[in-house]
């Protein structure tokens, strides 16, 4: 998928990311991460939330709808002490915001290696964000086919 | 240049009271010529959002690792890290993170690896020191460049490869993962499969104890009474021996370590940073699933 056909949501926060230098970067996702939203109340005592996953990486937990309309939403929360895994989920949430499920399905796993940010943040936790990615198709997925 | 050894209580009962300083002793430190302080956290991102006044952030990933090969920096990259961050070869160095100082440890077995002599951790860490409402800035830290030496790194005395475990058998092993890591129920972290060994289990005669058990709900250490309780008692390590600790990818194991080391004073303890990463996909080494050590292996 070339950049003309990412979404055009997808496609502002690669070039907001891009333009800046690396250790900026860093700086715009911590404004992504702080601006992840609360958790509709609808998801505050999902049984999911309580079985908190205490050892190595933060716990991240996503829930995804379709509206009428078909339009997807998605919505995250992680620990305020994981502020790069709130950015994360802050970008797939608003990149994906609004996009149909066949759009959502279509975007590249390799998304998340194309913002700069894989030396300010290492490859490694880079791979936090496509796991959070592939997670949110996966869950579109069960979602389209029940 | 050293500053002053915390003359706590507490750390008194330790092997190495040296190496711990307490939140107090910090806040009266601050700013003391040839100190600084250092944040190394498991996020990136976590010491953008506030950290002690005048503290530099030094990452485990992105500052610490090579960025190719699956080894840490070598000496030139080390000093030029940490010269920018103001640090010299003298200068007493105070680190504190997040999660019971996990990465904090990670990062002070790094700095051991250098050689840098007066290295210590804030006991409590990042935790306490904001549960005590004590002072966090966003402001950057500005230190001024310093000149640290180019040194080699010394892998011989404190960290483990391999064939030194295969060597090693006969010997304590300490497996500070989960319990289910350990037994080989979970062979991965939800939602990081890349992060995962080919096999799950654990290294035969390892005993298991998880790393955070050496810590307090403060985040502080236990007593000496205790984690003698746990790893003399439990773990049935005695004084003189030899131990290798491990976990995934070395890091949980800096942690104990650094409790083996510093604060029970065993002589002889290695980390293996390989780890079950490495083991757990490793050809023809022993594993052993379930929740008892197993046989003790020939050495080869």
């Amino acid at each position: 998928m070339t950049d003309t056909e990412l979404p055009e949501s997808l496609r502002e926060i690669k070039e907001e990311f891009l333009a800046l230098e690396v250790r900026e970067r860093l700086q715009l996702l911590l404004e992504f991460a702080n601006e992840l939203p609360d958790l509709p109340e609808r998801y505050r005592d999902h049984p999911d939330l309580l079985e908190r996953v205490e050892e190595c990486q933060s716990p991240v937990y996503i829930f995804v709808e379709v509206d009428d309309a078909g339009a997807v939403q998605l919505f995250a929360t992680a620990p305020r002490e994981s502020p790069t895994t709130r950015g994360f989920a802050s970008i797939v949430s608003q990149g994906l915001a609004g996009l149909t499920v066949e759009q959502v399905l279509a975007v590249p796993e390799t998304y998340p290696q194309e913002l700069g940010l894989t030396e300010a943040v290492s490859p490694l936790r880079i791979r936090g964000m496509t796991a959070l990615l592939g997670r949110a198709k996966q869950q579109l997925l069960r979602k389209v086919a029940a | 240049m050293a500053v002053g050894v915390d003359s706590n209580e507490k750390f008194a009962t330790y092997a190495h009271p040296e190496r711990l300083v307490s939140t107090q002793w910090l806040h009266d430190h601050l700013g003391a010529p040839g100190l600084v302080v250092v944040e190394s956290d498991e996020d990136v991102l976590l010491y953008e959002t506030g950290h002690i006044p005048g503290a530099v952030k030094i990452d485990w990933h992105t500052d610490l690792n090579d960025p190719v090969e699956r080894d840490y920096v070598d000496g030139e990259r080390f000093a030029a890290l940490l010269s920018e961050k103001g640090i010299s070869r003298d200068t007493t160095v105070v680190i504190y993170g997040d999660k019971n100082n996990w990465w904090a440890a990670y990062a002070l077995w790094v700095f051991t690896l250098f050689g840098h002599e007066d290295v210590r951790l804030l006991d409590g860490g990042r935790d306490k020191w904001i549960a005590e409402g004590r002072e966090i800035t966003t402001d950057a830290a500005t230190p001024s460049q310093a000149d640290y030496p180019v040194v080699e790194r010394d892998d011989s005395e404190i960290r483990a490869f391999k064939e030194d475990v295969l060597q090693h058998f006969g010997n304590p092993l300490i497996d500070v993962r989960s319990p289910e890591e350990y037994s080989g129920e979970r062979t991965e972290i939800p939602g990081y499969p890349t992060e995962a060994a080919l096999r799950a289990g654990h290294i035969p005669s390892a005993a298991s104890v998880p790393w955070a058990r050496a810590a307090a709900a403060d985040a502080t250490f236990k007593s000496r009474e205790e984690l003698d309780a746990i790893y003399k008692g439990e773990a049935g390590l005695a004084d003189g021996d030899d131990v290798i600790a491990y976990c995934r990818i070395g890091e949980r194991s800096s942690h104990t370590w650094f409790v083996l080391k510093h604060l029970l004073g065993f002589e002889r303890v290695r980390n293996y940073d390989g780890s079950w990463t490495e083991w757990g996909s490793a050809v023809r080494v022993p594993i052993v699933t379930g929740s008892e050590p197993g046989e003790t292996p020939a050495r080869r």
